[in-house]
């Protein structure tokens, strides 16, 4: 599967406070989470993203709360991958969990600029800047997760499989 | 080959006798915990995944604390789908209404939490169980909906980092300085995937409630959990609380950390840590000029009734600034009874501070003290990130209970050396 999109670009420790604020935890509905993506650190975010855009952040992504409302609202935004040097322990479990493709590579985080349009291949984890020309390989995800994105998400591994 | 107190948890929950760094294991799991913020996507899933009861409702505790007493229509609707849950379940550790403490502060309290338990918790500060000698990590709704459908939870055992905290504490200096001090040290992402291991005679002499405190900033760090050995106070604070059989764990003198540090106490004055980030730490002789619109004093981080001595007993017969606006939450309903009869309630309110029920209220931005635009605080919290408490143009400080209570004091962040005097 092919990701592609334009990028959004943000600095390190992104916490999950600017990915979705707490003061709008008050419903997990998709809709309306995503209204508010992004919202603490880039107020327009949500009037200027696309389908199938892809975040590009520095290290320690998604650091803070443990909300899966985070992960929830990239998704629901249209945001079609995350791409960073690092991602919080929890913020990284979750996009698992929920289906939201993030990748790991210190040169993409660095090299990949504002509006270039990037393609991710979804099963190597290969990155290509189309704007630049340039490609990144993800650091390798390890099998265990590799087949709960195979069999869509944990509650699906578990039902298809009959436990964790 | 040794194993430290985190792999030799992860071991004993697991069908193998040794677990090593990097292992994906499925471990059995003591409590799985979830909020009013997290339990309602977890039951989304759990009622997804078409299973008729939980596999032990025993193990699930659910806590509504976070926008309780309900603040808004969206979040009363949030908790009667947790209540109607939990009832229909009949699960025995559910806390509502006049029973709500915030979680990290209650179970503990309760009993629910022991030394060498796993925990899972869909809370990122499920860490502070760590102090009880326990594995406790934060993770995310689906991963509890996943423990109430089997009781268990999948987790890559973690590398383990070992903190040496030596020295005598000087004075006004608690847990919350000590691990301010150590992000600080390291930053909000030095022990990213690892298990902050937390040791050394200053931490030995430190009562469970400052342990608590430590453990539970272990996320602010990016740790996956605080471990603090579990020794003879621990036991004097569990034994009378436990229902059920605990086991103590203690790391091998071969086992193997990814790093040692050590600290000298003699070193470490009060912290504060300034916008936006929890690692901003300075010792508060650098502080300079900082006058603050609130001050918080409460939170699973320092809400137990140790927290409010300390700043009750800089706020006896002085006065809370009048440009500042002091929120005291004690963190559960029996901290709020000691506090009332230990007459700290009474010196709070003497000195102009505003006592609010037990609840996570401003430290997430959700209710009780909420900042406009351009105010600061300085709260006892944990974190400090923009728009934390509030209007993403305000500022969060964190501090321990002794600088926030001089502080609502003076009106500006102080030492409380200068209301002591």
């Amino acid at each position: 599967m092919n990701l592609r999109g334009r990028v959004f670009r943000f600095g390190d420790d992104i916490d999950t406070d600017a990915i979705i604020p707490a003061r709008y935890l008050n419903t997990s509905d998709p809709q309306e989470l995503k209204k508010h993506c992004m919202e603490d650190a880039d107020p327009a975010f949500f009037s200027k993203v696309s389908k199938g855009d892809i975040i590009v952040a520095g290290k320690n992504f998604g650091c803070g709360s443990s909300r899966e409302h985070a992960p929830i609202a990239i998704k629901a935004s249209g945001v079609s991958c995350v791409i960073a040097s690092s991602f919080a322990r929890i913020f990284f479990r979750n996009s698992f969990n929920m289906g939201l493709p993030i990748f790991e590579s210190d040169e993409a985080s660095a090299e990949i600029k504002e509006n270039d349009i990037v393609e991710v291949d979804a099963s190597t984890g290969l990155i290509t800047d189309i704007t630049t020309g340039r490609q990144y390989q993800a650091r390798p995800i390890p099998r265990f997760m590799q087949e709960l994105i195979a069999d869509g998400g944990l509650m699906e591994h578990i039902l298809k499989r009959g436990g964790i | 080959m040794g194993m430290t107190i985190a792999e030799k948890i992860l071991a004993a929950h697991t069908d193998a006798r040794e677990v090593k760094p990097g292992d994906i294991v499925k471990v059995n799991v003591d409590v799985a915990l979830a909020n009013d913020i997290t339990a309602p996507l977890a039951i989304e899933a759990f009622l997804k995944g078409g299973q008729a009861k939980p596999a032990d409702p025993d193990r699930i505790v659910f806590v509504l604390d976070h926008f309780t007493p309900n603040k808004d229509i969206a979040s009363a609707n949030q908790c009667k789908m947790v209540r109607d849950f939990a009832h229909q379940h009949g699960l025995k550790n559910f806390f509502d209404g006049g029973e709500v403490g915030v979680e990290h502060a209650l179970l503990p309290e309760k009993g629910l939490v022991l030394p060498g338990d796993l925990v899972i918790g869909a809370d990122s500060h499920t860490c502070t169980y760590g102090a009880l000698g326990a594995f406790a990590t934060g993770v995310g709704s689906t991963d509890l909906a996943a423990a109430m459908m089997t009781a268990q939870a999948w987790m890559k055992v973690p590398e383990s980092m070992k903190f040496v905290f030596k020295g005598e504490l000087r004075p006004w200096v608690g847990g919350k300085d000590l691990i301010l001090y150590l992000i600080g040290d390291i930053g909000v992402d030095g022990g990213l995937y690892r298990v902050l291991e937390i040791e050394g005679p200053a931490v030995t002499s430190l009562d469970l409630s400052n342990r608590l405190t430590m453990s539970n900033m272990a996320i602010e760090a990016g740790g996956k959990a605080g471990i603090i050995r579990a020794d003879e106070k621990t036991e004097d604070y569990v034994r009378s609380r436990a229902k059920r059989p605990y086991t103590v764990y203690e790391s091998d003198p071969d086992a193997r950390y990814a790093s040692v540090r050590e600290y000298d106490c003699a070193n470490i004055e009060p912290q504060v840590a300034f916008p936006h980030l929890p690692e901003n730490t300075r010792p508060i002789s650098e502080v300079g000029e900082v006058r603050i619109d609130q001050v918080v004093i409460g939170s699973c981080t320092n809400g137990r009734i140790e927290d409010l001595r300390v700043a009750a007993g800089i706020l006896k017969g002085q006065k809370v600034d009048k440009g500042v606006r002091c929120v005291v939450l004690p963190a559960t309903p029996e901290v709020f009874l000691k506090a009332e009869e230990e007459g700290l309630i009474r010196i709070f309110l003497q000195a102009g501070a505003i006592i609010g029920p037990p609840s996570c209220g401003p430290c997430l931005g959700g209710h009780l003290g909420i900042l406009a635009k351009g105010e600061k605080a300085l709260a006892t919290t944990n974190r400090n990130f923009v728009g934390r408490m509030g209007d993403p143009g305000s500022e969060v400080y964190l501090s321990g209970p002794a600088v926030a209570a001089a502080s609502a004091v003076t009106g500006r962040i102080s030492s409380p050396s200068e209301v002591m005097e």
